[in-house]
């Protein structure tokens, strides 16, 4: 069930670094401005490179994949993450391309992970990956104009860069939004385009792809293929997300996740943002945890500040950390049962502790799931005596009696058995191919914890297993995230008995926040895995960039490859086990 | 497949509703206990005719706060500084400063104080830096209207809550305020 953890070497990234200086001579230079680190790859080597690195050194995990515009500089910077699954620091590769024509080789013969990424960097930037073999936008929809993360886009009804808006403050009266007719004013068109004979694409380009994996030549005995989409308004959908699945009878034959109906282009908005206001709109990425949404932002802010927040603001942190991923996990149990069919009984159960644990949230941060708890270098306040006694019996006497009878309830279960093992299996190889992070990792058994193999916070200093399984079915994924909540459940336990007095921030919290020129990479475990912060300062009150490596968008990658060959319920089962939050898929 | 696990599991659910009903039967206390911590029998309040308690930082929507003076005339703590509406995340804060009508020269007082509700994100962020103690979060968070549009954007007025409804619905946050004030105004005097 657990073992040692993986822990990560004592030597740096640089050692990798140099040697692919001398392996590939020429063709990879240092990143050399101040505040930035990786190295810098020429586009004809990016391949053979990545190749060189999964093969040879065995950096199997693609974690992170974006793009940066420098803008006006013609230039759009790729940023690639890698590590090793076994442990090892991040290492980082840019890649560097122009904005006029920027075309790109995919790295998706070496890192399968990279599908989703690429479509999105695709859809986002206008890169163009050579040789991904599905290149459609991955959130915006096919006919949509322009690439948006682009510096020089705007959009409709486009007020200014960044905030705050002069536009409202100080003379500005302003207007309500809504007021603007919704058809006229707030719809551009690109030039040459006339909206009256415009058909749109009706997801044909999906359809086709389905239907070119139509097996030739069975004609012993006729069968009538069919497409069928499940959602994306559809209970078991969990929020607006759909998959168009062939089907063959009842068998899979492909699927095709279809996501951005809840699409905002939240790094956009978080670009116009000064540092402090992205704190809350990380709340709405994965809305059932959003603690460690702030934590991962907060860390990766504080990266670029260098300031570490007092021992107490860690402590809080942790805990908060944690209960977020038991109220996380109990709900994702709930959950799948209820993809299951057993309607709401389980469900309900689950929801009773995770509602104690969001008054916790209310009574501390102010909101039961908007929580915008955390600060750079601190939280916002302290823990008052009382709520802290309600924690202590929550995890104490509470939490663990609860989180048996859950076990007692579905584990031996008979149909829960049938339904899940077995179902939806990826390998550790397929996992870690996919770039699956968090308990669909650890399902497959690799077990991979950025808590342990990349301590943060105080997490080095505190006891807990690393919970894996073997088959990387969605019976192991739910015995995972159960052991994921009684190992919370123990660090809780800890926190509570070494919570030391203290101030809970470094220097004044300031609105304001200057941020030093550089990159950061801020990862923490949340609850569906590694949910990463990828933050570009220019030294402006805004982000250059600020990017999110959304552990529900990754892990829907491997979709296809577990749903196919299947029956189509257990698709539904099998989304249910990823246990997908849609406000973080669509972003 | 021999149905043991199915038995245990219906075995909890009996548990659950015999607690439902039994535990309210003997136990008096019972029902106060419902969606707490120590809940053991059914774990739900009726709302909206019992509700539960209501936390004190809990947030929704801003209000501003201001004392009456000798003539009953509202007077507000907001000093048109701007600092909310520059830390606002959705933008939905915007501010008039008031001007003398002889001089001319900006007063510390709002003209204007909109806050558009339907952007409000009820993030906090407007309290928290607020230097003056002006505005705060409220806690009525029973406000669905019919309409939507032009009548969420709140005047000054509808805005306004007097010193004595913070005092009751932030209580400890209120004292804790009081407390530094008067330690700061010590030194002057002494």
């Amino acid at each position: 069930m657990s073992d040692s953890s993986i822990q990560i070497e004592p030597s740096s990234a640089d050692s990798t670094y140099n040697d692919l200086i001398a392996q590939f001579p020429g063709l990879i230079e240092m990143e050399t401005r101040p505040g930035f680190t990786g190295v810098v790859v020429s586009t004809v080597a990016i391949r053979k490179v990545m190749l060189y690195l999964k093969e040879q050194c065995g950096f199997d995990y693609l974690t992170s994949l974006t793009a940066v515009d420098d803008f006006p500089e013609d230039k759009i910077e790729l940023i690639y993450h890698l590590y090793k699954t076994t442990g090892s620091p991040i290492i980082e590769l840019k890649l560097f391309t122009t904005r006029e024509s920027p075309v790109v080789p995919s790295v998706m013969p070496v890192y399968p992970g990279a599908d989703f990424q690429e479509r999105e960097v695709w859809d986002l930037f206008g890169v163009h990956f050579e040789g991904h073999p599905d290149l459609r936008r991955l959130l915006l929809w096919e006919g949509f104009a322009g690439h948006p993360l682009r510096k020089d886009w705007k959009e409709p009804l486009f007020e200014e860069d960044v905030k705050p808006f002069k536009s409202r403050w100080p003379e500005g009266k302003g207007i309500h939004r809504e007021s603007l007719n919704p058809f006229n004013d707030n719809v551009q068109y690109p030039k040459e385009f006339d909206p009256n004979g415009f058909t749109p694409d009706n997801d044909e380009s999906v359809y086709k792809i389905l239907q070119s994996k139509i097996p030739a030549g069975s004609d012993d005995l006729k069968v009538e293929h069919m497409i069928v989409n499940l959602g994306p308004q559809h209970p078991s959908t969990h929020g607006v997300f759909r998959m168009a699945a062939l089907l063959e009878g009842e068998k899979v034959l492909a699927l095709k996740p279809v996501i951005g109906y809840m699409h905002r282009n939240h790094e956009k908005i978080g670009e116009r943002n000064t540092w402090l206001q992205n704190m809350p709109y990380t709340d709405r990425l994965d809305y059932l945890s959003s603690m460690s949404n702030n934590f991962g932002y907060a860390l990766a802010v504080e990266k670029l500040l260098g300031i570490q927040p007092p021992e107490r603001a860690e402590f809080l942190r942790v805990m908060m950390a944690e209960l977020t991923r038991i109220a996380s996990h109990a709900m994702a149990i709930g959950f799948l049962l209820n993809d299951l069919g057993a309607f709401f009984t389980p469900s309900l159960y689950a929801l009773e502790e995770r509602e104690l644990i969001l008054d916790i949230f209310e009574s501390v941060a102010g909101s039961r799931m908007m929580c915008n708890y955390f600060r750079f270098g601190g939280v916002v306040r302290d823990i008052t005596e009382a709520d802290f006694k309600q924690v202590k019996k929550l995890v104490e006497d509470r939490l663990p009696r609860k989180i048996d009878d859950i076990d007692l309830y579905l584990t031996e279960n008979e149909i829960v058995q049938a339904r899940c093992e077995g179902v939806g299996v990826l390998t550790a190889e397929e996992a870690i191919a996919f770039s699956e992070s968090g308990p669909m990792l650890r399902a497959s058994g690799v077990p991979y914890d950025i808590r342990k193999a990349d301590p943060y916070s105080i997490y080095d200093q505190l006891e807990f297993d690393v919970c894996y399984r073997q088959h990387g079915d969605v019976y192991d994924r739910y015995l995972v995230r159960l052991d994921e909540i009684r190992q919370s459940i123990r660090i809780l336990q800890q926190v509570i008995k070494y919570m030391p007095q203290g101030p809970i921030q470094t220097g004044k919290v300031q609105y304001a926040v200057r941020v030093p020129a550089g990159e950061a990479y801020g990862r923490v475990e949340g609850p569906r895995g590694e949910l990463g912060f990828y933050v570009v300062s220019d030294g402006k009150a805004n982000p250059k960039r600020y990017h999110v490596r959304a552990p529900s968008l990754m892990n829907c990658t491997g979709l296809e490859k577990m749903c196919v060959g299947g029956k189509i319920a257990d698709a539904v089962t099998i989304l249910g086990a990823v246990d997908v939050v849609l406000g973080e898929v669509d972003r | 497949m021999n149905g043991k696990g199915l038995l245990k599991g219906l075995g909890l659910t009996f548990r659950h509703f015999f607690a439902t009903y039994l535990v309210d039967l003997f136990d008096k206390n019972a029902k106060k206990r419902r969606g707490t911590i120590d809940a053991d029998g059914l774990f739900t309040v009726q709302f909206p005719e019992e509700s539960l308690v209501i936390p004190e930082e809990f947030r929704v929507i801003p209000f501003l706060i201001y004392t009456l003076d000798e003539n009953n005339q509202r007077k507000y703590r907001c000093t048109a500084c701007g600092i909310c509406s520059k830390v606002c995340p959705t933008q939905c804060i915007w501010i008039t400063r008031k001007k003398d009508p002889e001089t001319g020269k900006p007063v510390t007082e709002s003209e204007e104080f909109y806050i558009d509700i339907d952007k409000c994100m009820n993030c906090g962020s407007c309290a928290e830096f607020c230097p003056f103690d002006a505005i705060k979060m409220d806690h009525n968070f029973k406000i669905a209207t019919y309409v939507r549009g032009e009548t969420h954007i709140l005047p000054k007025e509808k805005l306004g809550r007097p010193l004595e409804y913070y005092a009751k619905i932030r209580p400890n946050n209120y004292a804790a305020e009081e407390a530094e004030r008067a330690a700061k105004a010590q030194p002057a005097q002494v």
